[in-house]
């Protein structure tokens, strides 16, 4: 085994885990508040990736320029899709909670497939293809910045639910319900804000991925269960957690691929998860199991 | 409860005989209708009835219809024995992953996420094993035969699907009744309030799996040899897990008619609106239409179709009907 494949492996993995913790980031946060899991995450990230590859075509919009109108949209469908479906479904079992939002991924795949057709799209950016070398490390300038970008978001995320009014509302009913509605927050507001800042996030992860990879509509599916792996493993809820678990899932199914074939680095996540799950259920960072 | 089995034996009747006024695209959608609600049965016994759900019965199926197609292949076994031994491997894998999830006492989202992961892995492991075929799956050759449990045209595998169906009623309904049926609904109502007065929660929730998994795997045999080609995106994708969950949530989770209305529900629009818009040429918008169908299943019937007949239908079934009885009776 070569070590210097090792290290460039897990810097290209460590990169790409910032973005996984941004996408986690939205599912963590929807589950922390409304104990929903959000089986549309992949599908909703996808969707994003083809607004932003839109606004590239069409209008010549660079994908960094275009990452707060495509985060913009996310929101304000986020919060749509929350207010409309997600808010009857609160009190319901799992299993309709499920279906719900299995029906919702099903809706945003098709949709994508319906707009942009199925074939592999990878636009030209303007950095898609710049790198410099750092020692015998080749650095990716794209996958550089979609790290910094994505780490920067989860930042100002956390801090905006520390820091702001209806920030400190929307941690407040995910600890107890019932106390914030009882000292006046306006609940279903709070929750339509917290899954459109959830769609928010994982738009604004699929824009920084576009640059990365072709993006596909039915590419959805595995993302959606990367973040389940990435939440379970920092703790359902914990936001901080996720960014945590996302670097060291990115970091994993990368250098997971030294002794298995790519298309098998899932294995390794998943086997994280179940270990996580057997013996450690709260994750890394959860406080309460 | 007389006049109920009277109707369930006319019902019965009309299913035997309709394939003589059938054509063969309609026996397709029936033979979809009842494999379909036969998986929903088999995974009835296991979420249904004690409250856990999974999301990777897609493994099972896998398992089965891999076992008993390889089997044919190189010893030449006919698929009747091989779906047995399936069921068996099926069963063990179903059993150690009850193991671990019981064990460990995973409720909820944590059961659904571990049934994920396995049978992900599960999908990873054919995907990449040659002599599964990999990514390119499995081919039979067809050799029509009872014993090679081929066929030229629908009719025979209708009858298989209705058979394992009912096979699958009876033993649902014999389980439901069973003793072990009835702490499993304990447990699924309140698991520690059953524990606490002496059941042995983890051992009747490993018989639910154990049956479950055992089943299942028998229904991917079958298909096997009715589509004569195996692929895990096909058999033991996440896809083919959500569809098997859909027709028995949608009936009614813990009812054994449940995933049978379920089935009947929704395999029918599921295939009309395919077969219309893909003629249309508008790809995707059949699914989108099937998610909105799947959403307002769940407002319209939050606790399924088979409360609702019930609460319809039961004053011509029953007629002294208690206050205090409960709709699970039909």
């Amino acid at each position: 085994m070569n070590t210097d494949l090792v290290l460039q492996l897990t810097l290209q993995g460590f990169l790409m885990g910032g973005v996984y913790g941004l996408i986690a980031l939205g599912l963590s946060l929807i589950f922390g508040v409304m104990r929903i899991i959000n089986f549309a995450h992949g599908e909703m990230m996808v969707f994003a990736m083809f607004l932003t590859i839109t606004f590239l075509l069409s209008l010549g919009l660079d994908p960094y320029l275009s990452l707060p109108i495509t985060a913009a949209i996310m929101f304000g469908i986020g919060y749509g899709v929350q207010r409309i479906f997600v808010n009857r479904i609160l009190d319901m079992p799992e299993a309709m909670q499920v279906l719900v939002l299995v029906g919702m991924g099903i809706i945003f795949e098709n949709c994508t497939l319906m707009i942009w057709g199925g074939s592999d799209i990878s636009p030209k950016t303007s950095l898609a293809l710049s790198s410099f070398r750092l020692g015998a490390l080749t650095v990716d300038v794209p996958r550089l910045i979609a790290f910094v970008l994505a780490i920067l978001i989860t930042l100002m995320v956390i801090l905006f639910l520390k820091k702001t009014s209806i920030g400190k509302t929307i941690r407040a009913a995910a600890d107890n319900r019932f106390g914030a509605l009882i000292v006046g927050a306006h609940i279903h507001r709070v929750y339509g804000f917290c899954f459109g800042i959830g769609a928010a996030c994982v738009g604004a992860a699929g824009t920084l991925l576009v640059p990365l990879m072709p993006a596909k509509a039915t590419m959805g599916a595995p993302y959606t269960l990367i973040s389940f792996v990435i939440v379970i493993l920092g703790g359902m809820g914990s936001l901080f957690g996720a960014l945590v678990g996302g670097l060291i899932i990115g970091v994993a199914e990368s250098v997971g691929t030294v002794f298995l074939p790519s298309s098998m680095k899932q294995v390794v996540s998943f086997s994280i998860m179940i270990i996580i799950l057997l013996f450690r259920p709260q994750g890394l960072f959860g406080g309460k199991g | 409860m007389n006049r109920l089995y009277i109707l369930l034996g006319i019902i019965l009747a009309v299913l035997l005989f309709l394939p003589q006024v059938l054509n063969n695209y309609w026996l397709e959608i029936f033979i979809l209708i009842f494999y379909y609600a036969y998986l929903g049965q088999c995974w009835n016994v296991l979420s249904g009835y004690t409250g856990n759900i999974s999301l990777g019965h897609a493994l099972y199926v896998g398992i089965g219809a891999y076992t008993s197609t390889r089997l044919a292949i190189v010893f030449g076994l006919t698929p009747w024995a091989g779906m047995f031994i399936g069921a068996l491997l099926a069963m063990a894998v179903g059993l150690f992953i009850g193991f671990l999830g019981f064990r460990f006492g995973l409720r909820g989202v944590y059961f659904v996420l571990i049934t994920i992961s396995f049978a992900e892995i599960g999908r990873l492991i054919a995907l990449h094993m040659d002599s599964l075929g990999s990514f390119m799956g499995l081919f039979l050759d067809f050799r029509p035969g009872f014993w090679n449990m081929q066929f030229k045209g629908n009719l025979p595998y209708y009858y298989i699907a209705l058979g394992l169906l009912l096979f699958s009623v009876v033993v649902v309904r014999a389980f439901e009744v069973s003793k072990i049926g009835r702490y499993l609904v304990a447990i699924r109502e309140d698991e520690d309030a059953a524990e606490s007065l002496g059941v042995n929660t983890f051992r009747y929730k490993m018989w639910a799996i154990g049956l479950s998994s055992f089943m299942t795997a028998l229904g991917g045999t079958f298909d096997a040899n009715r589509i004569f080609h195996l692929s895990p995106e096909r058999v033991m994708s996440m896809g083919m897990s959500i569809e098997i969950i859909l027709r028995p949530i949608i009936g009614g989770m813990g009812t054994v008619l449940g995933p049978i209305v379920g089935s009947f529900l929704i395999t029918l629009p599921a295939e009309w609106t395919r077969a219309y818009f893909s003629e249309v040429g508008r790809p995707g918008l059949h699914m989108v239409i099937y998610g909105f169908v799947l959403i307002f299943a769940v407002f319209f019937f939050p606790r399924g179709v088979m409360p609702f007949l019930n609460r319809v239908f039961k004053p011509f079934f029953i007629k002294h009907s208690s206050p205090g009885d409960n709709v699970r009776d039909l």
